[in-house]
Formats: structure tokens, C-alpha cells, sequence
């Protein structure tokens, strides 16, 4: 005879009611409001998919879309390999890893709108030390509030100064997890350094890889507070990231019904290139 | 192919040692002849790895050289020194197969494809890995992975010593005595000097031709199994080596005598010249047995072990072990210890302080 114990739905309760809170039911509201009109008093028309029709055929939204996977693209081929090069370069061991891992560390700590009003003032072409230095030092032409090019630099610099860190310290944890027998197996083979990098340290910092890949993919297409402080999605559109645009339509426009419809296909997006790509790379472990 | 010399070596893992317990290696001087099966066996921490890690060229010693053919080695890396080792775990390359694998060290060495071929399949025959040659390494079994190892040190036919640096650890017990098995069918067919690091002293004692058995940076003894065994040269390979180790109790001399708690012991043959210090009687358990007279003693134990029986006795507060075939005596029983005079030797501050009688008189006096 079998008993059954059903105690354990009270331990999942906790944990439901949170989730339920924090993510299913803000969602769900979306969810309403992207199949119905509004226009405040609470008052709600059924649309059904027109907002989806509307937005997936909207040339801004695919302005933004285009700008926001440029974004996300650039910064990932830039931290990535930066990020696997300085955490190379690092110390293994001895005195400068813990300075050289909270040196790393610092920039992650600063809150993502003191970020963006960081470089603002830093790149401010008659104040700011680097557009001061640029402009009057060096004699480039720089001035970020005029120039798409000069603003697109800032926002990627400023992404890749904030979060490669990241990168770094996960591949640095991946590299020190590799075992000295490694090494000096691959010295005995008679390894070049690219091999050793090529069939050891990178093959070992795979699963923390595509964890870096992955957060910094979900991060940097969902950002927004650092280049609406820097630019403020411009000058004109040129650096109206998704997000920006995405508030712009809600809160400037008041469009809530759009909004709702921009959200979930921007969160589907968001999804399906997480799991493809999560996918992908660990389909080798299964066999 | 050569012959590998250690000259006075010594090792410090301190920049700068003080006195003798800052070495890892204290002084060691040896000598591994070509193609010789050897094997480096001691307790975790007594210096087999720094010295196989020397040997290797992965480390530089603090003092002393080492020579392949009289040539001075000391500061050539691994490459250089064209020597293969095999790690505790094993090392292998996840995104490539087996046979990319094996090839790996021929490659880098630039070695002409064909060659590559025909020496991966000699190799895979030999491993018995042939039908996993295609497989990624990755997903294969800790002794098939141990034996990709072992596999990338033999397939260079140019290396001058394959160690082994407790190779069999991660390994399951059954599939152990196979690998084994295996190495010591290795060593005979490709005929190169292997130095195998253990602390076990039957893979040791089954692998090698000639054992190194160290302890705290020092090589206490060197020589065949069956020497360790009969005769160890220092109390520590006494008790490192045999189950239950050897005797080792506490002595005095009396007018020229050996005496163990009050009783006269005879030794195999004449105490050396000039010997004090702390003096110990040492006799293996296979040695000791018992009679009608002789050493009073208290049985503490007897544990049957299937072959023989050891029975753990008490003489005053000394512990004794035997080895006993046939009728073991019962727990708390009266008994009487023999000591077989050929096997029973005196160590003064741990080393052998007897010389061995000439055969004729050693033998007619064993006892029963």
C-alpha cells in the first residue's frame, strides 16, 4: 500500500506565491493590455493581434530591433575575446590575484545610472577629460551629442568598461579549475602555447563561456538605463536601443496597447535566443 | 634511450631553506639503467613526486644534476629532455578523439603523417583501444582515459623514461590489477625505462624490477621486491612493505648478546662494529613462531585471513604479530615466540646494524 504524502506543495508555496507576484501576474497584465485599447479611466476595447500586426510591421520597430542585436553584437565580440585575453594575463597565483580580482570587480559595482552620468561628464567635449582630450589634445572631431559615430563608440566603450569584468571573472574561474597535470602533460606532448590554449584552457572554460555569453547576451539586449542617461537614445534615433524606444511608446506616447504588443515580442526575441543558443552549446554534453 | 643519473640532488620548496626539515629531497644519488622497470614507492608526502617532477623537468632542483648519458639535464624543460609522463588523473585532450589523441605528441614533434598512422594503430593495438579510435576522448571511462595517457607516452619510440605518476589511482579496483597487468606487459614489449611512483606496495612490488622506497626526501633502500622483503635495510621498509609490516621491538645488548625483553635474541649473524643508538630487533611476522619455549606471550588477537591466520600477541606492553599456518592458538592464551635467528636482524637508529652469516651456518638452526 502506497502512502502518499502531499506535504511537500507547502515547501513549493513560498516560492509560487513570489514568482506569481514578481513575474506571472505583471506579465499577465501585459499580456491584457496588448490585445485591448485604453485610454485610461479604466475603460478597454478588445483589439485582438492588431497591436502584434502593427509592431512586427513597423519600420521603427525594426530600426530599433536592427540597432539593438548591432548593440548586442558588437559588445559580444569585443568583451568576449577581450574578457578571455585579460583573465589569460592574470596572475594564478600569489600576491596581485586578489588585487587584480577586485580591480576587476569595481566597475560592476557601480549602479547603472551613475555609469551613464559617468561618461556623459567624461565624454562632454569641452569638460569631460576623454572628449576634452580628444577634441583640443588630439584633434579629433568628437562630440557624441552630434555625431551617430561618436555616440555609438560611447555606448559600446562604456559597455565593454562596465561589464567585460565579467567575462574576465568567469573565465578566470574556469581557468584556475584547470588542473596543473594539464599543463604539464601538454608540455611533455610538446604543446605550442596555442594548443595549450586550443585543446586545454579553452575546451575547460566552455560551460562558463557560454554562461558569460549567455548573461552578457541577456543583459546587454535588455539594457537601457546606461545609454538613456549617456545619450538618451540619440542624437535623433541613432542609439534609440529597443528598451528606449519601447519606453518611449509607453510612457512618451502613451501608447500602452503597442507597448504591451512590443514588450512580449521583445521578451520572445529575448527567449528564443537564449534557449537556441543555450541549446546549441550544450548539445555535446547530452551525448 | 639512456641512462639517467642523480647527482647529490636536493630540493627546497622554500627560497630559502633553513635546516634539513625545510627539503622536500634531503640528498639523493641514483642511478636508473636503460630500459630497467623501476618504481619510486612511499607514504604521501616523503618526495617520490618532486623527484619524478625532476626527472620530468617540470621542476628545477634547488641542488645537485641530473644526467641522461652523462649528459647534464638539469635546466632542460620536458620537451628537451624527450621524456613521456603519465599523471595521477588522467590527462586528456576533451575535443579531440582518441586517435587525434594519441597522435597529438607525433604532431607537435612534426612527424610525418604516415609514421603517425602506423605508430597511433601499434600503440591502439597494444592499449587495446583500437575500437574507440573514432570516439571524442571526452566521453570515455577513467581506465580507458588512463589508458589514452599512458597511451600519448609510449607512442613516441624515442623517449628516454616513461613515468608514471601513480597512475592507477582513480581506476576501479578490478580493472587495476587488468591495467597493471598491462604497464608490466608495456615494459616488455617496447623495452624502455619506466619509473612507476606509488604508494602502493603491490603495484610497486609487481611492476618493478627494482624498487626505490623513500621516506621524508631520503631513499631509504634500494633493490629487487624480494630483497626489500627479506632483508630491509632501514625499519621503515620493514614496516612499509609486507601485511602486517615487520616486527620492530625495542633491544639492548648484553655482553655481545641481543636481548628483547629480558630474553636472548640470536640474529642472523655478527652485530656491526661501533653500533648504539636506539636498537631495535626486527623480525617479519612470517618469521615469527611459536613452541613449547621461548618468549612468553599473551594472544590479544587472531584474525583469520583465509590462507594463514595473524595472531596478535603482547609480551609485557610489546605488540608482536605472526603469521601462523595450520592451528592458531585461541585468544588469551599463553604461548611461546620463536624467532627464526636467519630472519631476525638489529637496527640501530632504524638501520640495519647486522651482517649476514655465510649461507652453511644460517641454515640447520631455523625454528620450527
Amino acid at each position: 500500500m502506497k502512502t502518499e504524502n502531499q506535504k511537500a506543495w507547502f515547501f513549493v508555496l513560498p516560492v509560487l506565491l513570489l514568482v506569481a507576484f514578481n513575474a506571472l501576474i505583471p506579465m499577465m497584465t501585459v499580456v491584457n493590455y496588448s490585445v485591448q485599447e485604453t485610454f485610461g479611466d479604466n475603460l478597454f476595447f478588445w483589439e485582438g493581434l492588431t497591436w502584434f500586426e502593427q509592431i512586427l510591421r513597423s519600420d521603427r520597430f525594426h530600426a530599433a530591433l536592427g540597432r539593438q542585436f548591432m548593440f548586442t553584437a558588437l559588445i559580444l565580440i569585443i568583451e568576449i575575446p577581450l574578457g578571455i585575453a585579460i583573465a589569460l594575463s592574470m596572475p594564478r597565483k600569489g600576491f596581485w590575484v586578489p588585487v587584480c580580482l577586485v580591480l576587476m570587480a569595481l566597475p560592476m559595482l557601480i549602479p547603472w545610472n551613475v555609469v551613464g552620468a559617468m561618461w556623459n561628464i567624461f565624454a562632454l567635449p569641452d569638460i569631460g577629460l576623454m572628449g576634452y582630450f580628444l577634441n583640443h589634445v588630439l584633434g579629433i572631431n568628437y562630440d557624441m551629442t552630434q555625431d551617430p559615430v561618436a555616440a555609438w563608440v560611447t555606448i559600446i566603450t562604456m559597455d565593454v568598461w562596465h561589464w567585460t569584468s565579467l567575462v574576465v571573472l568567469l573565465a578566470y574561474a574556469g581557468l584556475v579549475s584547470i588542473p596543473d597535470a594539464y599543463y604539464q602533460a601538454a608540455k611533455i606532448d610538446g604543446a605550442s602555447n596555442w594548443s595549450v590554449f586550443r585543446f586545454i584552457q579553452l575546451p575547460k572554460m566552455k560551460n562558463v563561456l557560454t554562461i558569460a555569453i549567455l548573461l552578457r547576451f541577456m543583459d546587454s539586449f535588455n539594457i537601457y538605463t546606461e545609454p538613456f542617461v549617456l545619450t538618451g537614445g540619440g542624437p535623433g534615433n541613432s542609439t534609440t536601443l529597443l528598451s528606449i524606444d519601447l519606453v518611449k511608446i509607453a510612457l512618451g506616447q502613451f501608447d500602452l496597447g503597442p507597448a504591451a504588443a512590443m514588450s512580449l515580442i521583445y521578451f520572445a526575441i529575448t527567449l528564443l535566443v537564449s534557449w537556441l543558443f543555450y541549446t546549441l552549446m550544450t548539445k555535446d554534453d547530452l551525448n | 634511450m639512456a641512462k639517467i643519473t642523480l647527482k647529490n640532488l636536493r630540493h627546497s620548496y622554500y627560497t630559502n631553506p633553513k635546516g634539513p626539515q625545510d627539503f622536500a629531497l634531503k640528498e639523493v644519488d641514483l642511478d636508473w639503467q636503460d630500459g630497467g622497470a623501476y618504481a619510486l614507492l612511499g607514504p604521501s608526502g616523503c618526495g617520490k613526486s618532486t623527484l619524478l617532477n625532476i626527472i620530468s623537468g617540470l621542476l628545477v632542483p634547488s641542488e645537485g644534476q641530473i644526467l641522461f648519458d652523462g649528459n647534464d639535464m638539469t635546466t632542460a624543460t620536458p620537451d628537451q629532455r624527450n621524456i613521456a609522463q603519465v599523471f595521477q588523473f588522467p590527462v586528456i585532450y576533451d575535443t579531440m578523439t582518441v586517435r587525434e589523441n594519441l597522435a597529438f605528441p607525433l604532431k607537435n614533434r612534426g612527424v610525418d603523417p604516415a609514421t603517425i598512422d602506423q605508430r597511433v594503430y601499434e600503440i591502439a593495438e597494444m592499449l587495446e583501444v583500437t575500437d574507440m579510435l573514432d570516439r571524442r576522448a571526452a566521453g570515455l571511462s577513467p581506465d580507458n582515459k588512463q589508458k589514452i595517457s599512458m597511451g600519448r607516452g609510449l607512442v613516441r619510440d624515442d623517449v628516454n623514461v616513461v613515468m608514471f605518476d601513480e597512475p592507477l589511482t582513480v581506476i576501479d579496483p578490478h580493472l587495476k590489477w587488468k591495467l597493471r597487468t598491462k604497464l608490466k606487459e608495456l615494459h616488455q614489449r617496447v623495452g624502455r625505462t619506466m619509473i612507476y611512483v606509488t604508494h602502493d606496495q603491490t603495484e610497486a612490488l609487481t611492476f618493478a624490477d627494482q624498487v626505490v622506497v623513500m621516506e621524508l626526501g631520503e631513499v631509504v633502500q634500494v633493490g629487487t621486491p624480494v630483497e626489500l622483503f627479506e632483508r630491509p635495510a632501514h625499519t621503515f621498509v620493514g614496516h612499509f612493505i609486507g601485511s602486517p609490516g615487520m616486527n620492530v621491538l625495542p633491544a639492548e645488548i648484553k655482553n655481545g648478546v641481543a636481548h628483547f625483553y629480558g630474553h636472548p635474541v640470536e640474529l642472523e649473524g655478527p652485530i656491526k662494529e661501533g653500533t648504539s643508538g636506539k636498537l631495535e630487533v626486527g623480525i617479519r611476522p612470517e618469521f615469527v613462531g611459536l613452541g613449547d619455549t621461548g618468549i612468553e606471550a599473551h594472544v590479544r588477537k587472531v584474525s583469520d585471513i583465509g590462507k594463514h591466520t595473524v595472531v596478535d600477541v603482547e609480551v609485557g606492553e610489546h605488540r608482536v604479530s605472526a603469521i601462523l599456518n595450520g592451528a592458531p592458538p585461541a585468544k588469551g592464551d599463553i604461548v611461546h615466540l620463536q624467532f627464526k635467528p636467519s630472519q631476525t636482524r638489529l637496527y640501530a637508529d632504524g638501520w640495519l646494524a647486522t651482517d649476514v652469516v655465510p649461507e652453511s651456518t644460517a641454515t640447520g638452526e631455523d625454528a620450527a
